[in-house]
């Protein structure tokens, strides 16, 4: 019998695999964002589930949300990494420091 | 009930196995690829717990234009990446204790937590309708406004993306609506009087 649980755990598998994967490709900005993109999957998952063993469909509203700021995250962030490359003619994550901080 | 579990089984672990090759893969390319697979895989497990519309959605906007979005800059950009995984193994440590406790926390939190017995994944059904209808009805009426600011994130996202990655060249000619309107030559504003037309 497959329970909320195990939903849970796959989208608790995804978040860590997402936040692995930021660890481990610090210095490729493309594989971060890929990274987020499979965080908010997990969300999605979460939520998604949620609604569903609760009977409640404000959660998929809510869903429907994160998937929208997910897509405008990722055009917003790959238009950054494409103007930096023009400018820097790379995408090192280390090498971005033209702020100085 | 075990068709379903079977399903369960196949979408989560291709989604989680698909979601490692993500991080792991050694060609971007293939990256990309692969997330699309885990995707797919997702839109799979919405379908098995009755979220038909957003599963279709994930597959329409995630595979269909982000991922293609991101295929994109991956090929576009002449990146050395080989030179960029240079630290890969240099982070696998913090990275795996990182990851690990993260993990091992979540399992916690859902194993200490009981699930109401008996619950069963079923799609929030609204006087019979389907998840679309019911999704439509809630989205359309109660929560209007936040379904207008999720267009008006998309409209700023892609004015920003736009206005981000414009560049104008030097030395390319181009059409100037404003000059050609101002010129004196041919243009010539005439007063007519009423009643008397131009001749």
């Amino acid at each position: 019998m497959i329970g909320l649980s195990h939903y849970l755990t796959v989208a608790a598998s995804l978040f860590t695999l997402g936040m692995f994967g930021i660890f481990l490709n610090r210095k490729n900005v493309i594989v971060i964002l890929m990274s987020i993109e499979l965080m908010l999957l997990a969300v999605n998952l979460n939520l998604i589930a949620f609604s569903s063993f609760h009977a409640d469909l404000v959660g998929q509203v809510f869903a429907l949300i994160v998937l929208t700021v997910a897509a405008a995250e990722a055009a917003i962030g790959l238009a950054i990494v494409v103007v930096y490359f023009r400018n820097r003619r790379t995408i090192d994550v280390a090498e971005i420091d033209l702020l100085k901080g | 009930m075990f068709l379903s579990a079977a399903f369960f089984y196949l979408f989560a672990i291709v989604c989680v196995g698909s979601a490692f090759m993500v991080i792991s893969a050694r060609n971007p390319v293939h990256a990309v690829l692969f997330l699309i697979l885990a995707f797919f895989n997702a839109s799979g497990l919405f379908i098995m717990l009755g979220a038909e519309f957003l599963a279709m959605i994930l597959v329409v906007v995630y595979v269909g234009a982000v991922m293609v979005l991101f295929l994109f800059v991956v090929m576009m950009l002449d990146v050395d990446f080989a030179e960029l995984r240079a630290g890969f193994s240099k982070y696998l440590p913090i990275g795996a204790t990182v990851g690990l406790l993260l993990l091992v926390e979540l399992i916690f939190v859902i194993a200490a937590w009981v699930v109401s017995p008996g619950s069963s994944p079923q799609a929030p059904m609204v006087r019979g309708m389907s998840n679309t209808a019911a999704l439509g009805e809630i989205l359309y009426t109660k929560y209007v406004y936040l379904f207008e600011s999720a267009g008006l994130i998309l409209l700023v996202a892609m004015i920003g993306a736009i206005v981000l990655t414009l560049q104008h060249k030097e030395g390319v000619r181009r059409q100037s609506i404003a000059a050609q309107v101002r010129r004196k030559s041919s243009v010539e504003l005439v007063k007519v009087q009423s009643g008397r037309g131009l001749l």
